[in-house]
């Protein structure tokens, strides 16, 4: 059976969101894999989601924001830059890959930006082969 | 107590049993001191190998739930733990994680960053004073000239009490703090009423950062990380604002800052706070809120400052952590 | 070929199993002793900061784990090429001998006290520490557990944390003392002598008093002709905090004596597939089985061995009673098991004078704490004396002092073989053909163990006063032949 990446994604309402409908609305096609979780901020994205995401099944996680200077919260991105490099650092001492995990920013008017991150993110998962984190702890169960 | 009291009461069923442990569990309960007799007199306790001669074979022998409590000490490492676990689990009325190694994996889960083979070559192999010419490797089932011996089987995986059976509480610590074990006891044996099922006793709700003595600020901002040998502790001001990392903020308070009393960070050994289900994902966003930058670049030196992070974040916690376990 | 097992041994640290093999005729043919535990440490330490692992490597053990602490202290040290300011390792060794103190006075009073002050074969609910008291009086129980607490209250001002310390960080220590918290030290360190002259006096009075007792030490199934290790410093004198390692053979005449760095020239480690424990041996011997003797690469490294190792103690009440225990026992060295006892009470006097004696030192309320690290980091080597042995860290990392690799051979692990041995020697003189196996003969065999204090002792009660034990005979197709029991 042919495998199909699974990537969850955390998006912020008032850029990425709208950026990543944006692509929708002007029927851009790019690669089905990803799933959407809006977020009215990245600085809300906590580690234990992008962990909890590996656990239940993910192959990647995408976290995007507003760019450097334009978040709605002021430092909400700047927050999330710091928390994703943390979760690199230790993601990589636990054995997983670092092209699993990606942080990319994406303003409401870049539509074609996202759906040519959706292809490039799904197409370097595809290669890594499926994420095995929810079939050992299935295993450890 | 009063005397009328203990009269009274039965003596409780008591059983304090060690997994993959060091012995400090049963050092934090021998350590009531005085209050020896306290709990002499309020319990009789009918297994515990490190201190009585109760056998495996006497547990077996009990009814279902014989056994009022049971403090289940160190973590499951190999086949024997987990199968006493259970045999604990069917005798015992309250099963109680006792001590981080049973709660979360303890010092005994950083084995989870490797596996058996990768252990038993080390240990067995090429640990430098080792000369084992034949590949000699410690097998569950060996066939002597006079019989057969058997030892148990060592798990890839170091799995927390909770991963093999049903516990009732835990009771957190590296060993829990002995006044805090008085005050479970007491409770129990008091019959005063006990929390849900499932909760963390004998430890504070709020965090380490709630007792802990040394100054703080209202504004923690790092510039840059530190590792204790890389400056002098000025004795007083929290370690965090001294760039040093301190497990403090994602960990339950409640054993008296004991280490850093000792002048040490802490390490995270009381376990998260509530409702948190990963303390190094607490850490990680605790951390990210307090470097001192918005510049990516910058960032990223900062963050490499911090010398490993997995080991440091889940020092006590790794099995019981969101990914468990290293990806091999 | 019938089989008794004991599963699991009990009243000591850990897990371990015997197994005992008797001929058809019912004598000992042979004894397995198994430890069926392991966890790891000389793996799960890779990776982590080398400053680090002086409070990791305390979970080795909680009841020794002071001894684990200051083995890796030295060894992070040696890793950085520094030596601790005076201040910083007179600290670390005051903190050392308040270590001592609690471990020797727990194992004394409720491991190897209700064999002798009650007695070996003594129905099993009388041997324990309540049956102890009620031969000597309520008053002396209290002070046990309180020597012990005021011993571990020493610990935890010193080290924070009471159990798993945090004194140490390479190139010394974290926290010092006041003139008025050594002023305290100072006053309870009396009291510690006191105590063990105390308690010298009852081992006196109950053991040496006793001649049954006296013949059990000199004439009992318990002696092992073997080499002695122990720690002594420059004079030769036993040392548990710094020094080399002094190994003598079975006439007590030197076979080595080693710095830290050059331990792997002289003791190796050897593997079995029944028992997660490794057997050390001594390299310049060689492995010859699991047999004693001039010949025999077995030691043992025990209190026992370290006042044969070393000549002499370096207080002087200790050396009194050192001259007094040799002079009893026909000479140095002693191969008697059971004196084991007597050099843990000789020790734990000479910890409470050597305990006093720092205390008291000028340089003990120093401010010089640390030396500072300049080298890069490489390897280095700790070696300390346990409470029941010699205890070997080795760490490598690399230039930033992130571990590499860690080696470590701990305090009972050296006396793997010895205790194999031990149980069988005296399974073989207690278990004999034609003689019905019963409880206080077994409790005779678990003698044999205990005398090595393997790594925990407990300073309480045998609550329920019992030792189960249920041994099965089997005969050659596994069929139970014969019970014997024991509630």
């Amino acid at each position: 059976m042919e495998y199909h990446p699974t990537i969850v994604s955390f998006l912020c309402n008032w850029c990425s969101y709208t950026g990543a409908d944006l692509a929708g609305t002007s029927r851009m096609k790019y690669a089905p894999n990803v799933r959407v979780i809006r977020v009215m901020c990245s600085g809300r994205v906590d580690p234990t989601f992008v962990l909890t995401a590996f656990e239940e099944g993910a192959d990647g996680v995408l976290i995007c924001g507003c760019h450097p200077g334009d978040c709605h919260y002021h430092e909400g991105n700047y927050k999330c830059l710091r928390r994703y490099k943390l979760l690199q650092m230790y993601l990589q001492q636990m054995g997983i890959e670092k092209d699993r995990l990606r942080l990319a920013w994406i303003s409401a008017s870049e539509g074609k930006q996202f759906a040519h991150l959706a292809d490039e993110m799904t197409a370097a998962v595809k290669a890594l082969g499926p994420c095995k984190i929810k079939e050992n702890i299935e295993t450890l169960s | 107590m009063e005397a009328n009291d203990k009269k009274a009461k039965p003596k409780i069923k008591m059983a304090v049993y060690w997994g993959a442990a060091c012995g400090g569990c049963c050092v934090s309960v021998l350590d009531v001191h005085e209050a020896l007799f306290d709990v002499v007199a309020a319990a009789d306790l009918v297994f515990w190998p490190i201190a009585l001669d109760t056998k495996y074979k006497d547990v077996e022998a009990m009814a279902d739930g014989e056994i009022d409590l049971t403090l289940y000490n160190g973590a499951v490492r190999n086949s024997e733990n987990e199968h006493i676990a259970h045999l604990l689990r069917k005798k015992s009325k309250i099963l109680v994680a006792y001590g981080s190694c049973a709660h979360m994996g303890g010092i005994p889960g950083l084995a989870n960053f490797s596996n058996r083979e990768g252990i038993f070559e080390r240990v067995y192999q090429t640990s430098e004073s080792t000369v084992n010419p034949d590949r000699v490797r410690p097998q569950p089932v060996t066939k002597v000239k006079e019989g057969e011996l058997t030892i148990p089987e060592f798990y890839n995986d170091v799995r927390t009490l909770d991963q093999v059976t049903d516990v009732d509480y835990y009771l957190p610590g590296c060993p829990p703090q002995t006044e805090r074990l008085v005050e479970v006891f007491m409770a129990i044996v008091t019959g005063a009423e006990l929390p849900p099922k499932g909760s963390v006793v004998g430890a504070l709700e709020k965090t380490q950062c709630d007792e802990c003595t040394r100054k703080k600020t209202e504004n923690k901002k790092i510039k840059e990380f530190k590792r204790p040998i890389d400056f002098v502790d000025d004795g007083e001001t929290c370690f965090l604002e001294q760039g040093v990392i301190c497990m403090g903020p994602a960990t339950r308070g409640g054993c008296g800052y004991r280490c850093i009393e000792g002048n040490a960070p802490c390490r995270g050994c009381y376990g998260p706070p509530a409702d948190v289900p990963d303390p190094g994902a607490r850490m990680m966003s605790a951390i990210g809120t307090m470097i001192d930058s918005n510049d990516e670049k910058e960032i990223q030196k900062i963050v490499e400052q911090i010398a490993d992070p997995a080991g440091t974040f889940y020092r006590f916690s790794l099995p019981g952590s969101i990914l468990r376990r290293k990806l091999l | 070929m019938t089989r008794i097992t004991i599963d699991p041994i009990t009243r000591l640290e850990g897990h371990g199993k015997i197994e005992i093999f008797l001929t058809d005729e019912g004598d000992v043919e042979n004894v397995y002793f198994q430890v069926p535990e392991l966890r790891g440490f000389e793996k799960f330490c890779e990776g982590r900061p080398v400053e680090e692992l002086s409070q990791i490597v305390t979970k080795i053990c909680g009841v020794c784990p002071g001894c684990h602490h200051m083995a890796s202290g030295k060894a992070a040290d040696a890793v950085y090429g520094v030596k601790p300011p005076p201040t910083a390792a007179k600290l670390r060794e005051l903190f050392y001998m308040a270590h001592f103190v609690h471990s020797h006075i727990a194992h004394f009073y409720a491991l190897a006290a209700p064999d002798f002050v009650v007695g070996p074969t003594a129905p099993p609910a009388e041997r324990n520490i309540l049956g102890v008291i009620g031969k000597v009086g309520v008053e002396i129980g209290t002070e046990v557990i309180k020597q012990r607490r005021i011993a571990q209250e020493i610990q935890a001002l010193m080290g924070g944390h009471q159990t798993h310390v945090v004194l140490n960080i390479p190139g010394g220590v974290r926290k010092g003392l006041t003139p008025e918290q050594r002023d305290d030290i100072v006053e309870k360190a009396k009291g510690f002598i006191e105590f063990s002259k105390f308690s010298l006096k009852i081992f006196g009075d109950v053991v040496l008093g006793n001649k049954d007792y006296v013949d059990l030490i000199l004439n009992g199934p318990y002696s092992l002709v073997l080499h002695s290790m122990g720690l002594v410093d420059e004079n030769n004198k036993v040392n548990f905090y710094d020094g080399k390692v002094r190994v003598v053979d079975t006439k007590g005449k030197e076979h080595c004596k080693y710095a830290p760095e050059e331990y792997m020239e002289y003791v190796e480690e050897r593997v079995e597939p029944w028992s997660y424990l490794k057997f050390p041996f001594l390299k310049k011997i060689g492995w010859k089985g699991f047999v004693d003797g001039q010949d025999s690469g077995v030691y043992h490294a025990t209190p026992l061995s370290r006042l044969n190792a070393a000549d002499g103690m370096a207080t002087p009440l200790a050396q009194a009673e050192y001259e007094k225990m040799y002079e009893t026992l026909g000479g140095k060295p002693v191969h008697a098991t059971l004196a084991m006892h007597w050099a843990r009470l000789i020790e734990l006097l000479y910890s409470s004078e050597r305990c006093l004696e720092l205390a008291q030192d000028p340089d003990i309320t120093g401010k010089d704490l640390r030396a500072p690290l300049d080298n890069v980091p490489d390897e280095g080597v700790g070696i300390v004396e346990a409470q029941r042995g010699t205890l070997t860290h080795h760490y490598w990392t690399d230039e930033k002092g992130i571990v590499k690799k860690v080696n470590i051979i701990v305090g009972t692990t050296n006396n793997n073989a010895a205790i194999c041995m031990s149980i069988k020697k005296a399974a073989e003189g207690i278990i004999k053909k034609g003689v019905k196996v019963d409880d206080g003969m077994l409790n005779m065999v678990e003698m044999a163990f205990r005398a090595y204090d393997p790594c925990f002792s407990c300073a309480t009660h045998h609550q329920r006063g019992k030792m189960p034990l249920v041994v099965n005979f089997r005969n050659k197709s596994g069929d139970i032949i014969r019970t014997a029991s024991r509630d």
